[in-house]
């Protein structure tokens, strides 16, 4: 820039006499040469970069507090995150998810080791703890993919229907023959509506769901009926009946209805969003161990910048799903 | 940075193990708090709620200060990063508060609703019928 500025002077000393007249009077407040805020450039970037982000992320995260507690009822997270992969239909509550974020947080610790060991040039070092941080950001893909085929194929949520819902009477279920049974619930008993398919898969197998099994006695259910126990959708989920045993409807039968629908678009794009970060967060981890492989960072002699760049992205990721766990998983 | 090896490794150690301890003690407050523990004990939703937010905010503060060594850099550029970053926890915090403000209003709502109603059906005298069609629309 300096050189130009000279060359700039010489050619137009009679048009822009007055404009090099006040360069020259300017006192320059930062004449280069020392980085700011004693950080190299990359890496302050790196972290406005990660500020941005997170400003995306408030608003996805403004957007499902302000929906969630303007709700009256809310689908209960201990409920509807309870399965476990290769454990049936036992309830283990919050188990699945406290296991993906240890997941992603011993990942995190294997990110600074590896920026550590850059710090002291140990390329062996760096390439290790690199590789153990891809595994940890691959292994929380993999079981954001199995909660997510969880909720799509075995629960039917979609991005528009919710089938968590939220009693807010007490009642009971109506057996086949219209009358009320033993099946009673209070309020805040959360219920899930369940497809033809598995209910007549677990009617075949005499596999009892336990508290939350629904559909009490037909088996041979058609999409668009109704019944006396239950109606079935067009999307082939059964909604139970019930009569109210409290409160003003009392005596009332209702039918069991989807519970808020703004449930599956929030957690699908903020948790999506999430794990997209962590996807593209494995890819450029990727690249950078193949370039720590290669020698690439031992030449530049700089601490394994890159290492300790992509690392701070890392963190930022960890950061992200401790309030998504948050709002999610534990309010 | 600024640190010794074998000091910064110990750091990083004893953080993660901080880590997750916390985030087990938040599972628990989230299941015993809902009665999974103990039988038919419950905590108040708002003790629930000021608990695993002051926790992890707490993390949040632990990663960013240990794992992101942003204690080791200089003070204006960790302000010109915590600054806004801390308002923006403020703002969803303060727009969940906002939500069920909004429930609120629309319960008031309702609840005025439901009076005009039942004005209206004791004014009207024409009986039965008017009585079915309005009491089947509350569904």
């Amino acid at each position: 820039m300096a050189s130009e500025i000279v060359t700039h002077d010489t050619d137009h000393d009679v048009d822009h006499h007055h404009d090099d007249h006040h360069h020259e009077e300017m006192t320059p407040q930062w004449e280069g040469g020392k980085p700011l805020f004693r950080a190299s450039y990359g890496k302050l970037m790196m972290w406005y970069f990660l500020l941005s982000d997170a400003f995306t992320f408030a608003g996805f995260l403004i957007a499902y507090g302000a929906l969630r507690f303007s709700m009256p009822s809310w689908p209960v997270p201990d409920f509807v995150f309870r399965l476990f992969p290769f454990a049936g239909d036992t309830v283990l509550p919050l188990i699945f998810v406290t296991f993906m974020t240890f997941v992603l947080l011993f990942s995190s610790y294997t990110m600074v080791r590896a920026v550590q060991e850059g710090h002291r040039e140990n390329k062996n070092g760096v390439a290790v703890w690199m590789f153990l941080t891809i595994i940890g950001g691959a292994a929380f893909l993999g079981c954001q993919a199995w909660e997510w085929a969880t909720l799509i194929g075995k629960e039917h949520m979609s991005v528009t229907k919710n089938p968590f819902g939220t009693h807010t009477e007490s009642g009971a279920y109506l057996d086949a023959n219209g009358n009320p049974s033993d099946d009673v619930f209070e309020p805040g008993a959360s219920y899930l509506m369940h497809h033809l398919d598995h209910h007549a898969h677990a009617a075949e197998h005499g596999d009892d769901h336990g508290d939350d099994h629904h559909g009490a006695g037909h088996t041979d259910y058609e999409i668009g009926k109704d019944y006396k126990d239950a109606t079935i959708d067009e999307r082939g989920l059964i909604h139970r009946k019930y009569i109210v045993t409290s409160g003003e409807d009392e005596g009332m039968i209702k039918t069991e209805m989807y519970g808020p629908k703004a449930f599956g678009a929030l957690f699908f794009f903020i948790t999506g969003f999430h794990g997209f970060h962590v996807l593209s967060g494995v890819v450029f981890l990727i690249i950078i161990f193949v370039n720590v492989l290669s020698g690439l960072y031992v030449e530049r002699k700089n601490g394994y910048e890159m290492v300790e760049k992509i690392g701070l992205y890392w963190h930022f990721v960890d950061l992200v799903w401790v309030f998504v766990f948050l709002v999610f998983y534990l309010l | 940075m600024g640190l010794e090896y074998t000091k910064s490794k110990k750091i990083a150690l004893s953080t993660i193990l901080l880590l997750a301890a916390v985030t087990v003690v938040e599972v628990i407050i989230a299941l015993l708090g809902k009665g999974y523990i103990i039988e038919g004990f419950h905590m108040p939703w708002w003790l629930m709620g000021l608990l695993m937010i002051g926790l992890s905010i707490f993390k949040a503060v632990k990663i960013i200060f240990e794992f992101m060594h942003m204690s080791y850099e200089v003070p204006q550029f960790a302000k010109s990063v915590l600054l806004p970053t801390g308002l923006l926890i403020w703002a969803v915090i303060a727009f969940m508060w906002e939500g069920s403000d909004w429930k609120s209003r629309r319960n008031l709502i309702q609840d005025k609703n439901k009076d005009i109603e039942k004005v209206e059906m004791k004014n009207e005298q024409t009986g039965q019928l008017i009585r079915e069609i309005k009491s089947e629309d509350r569904h």
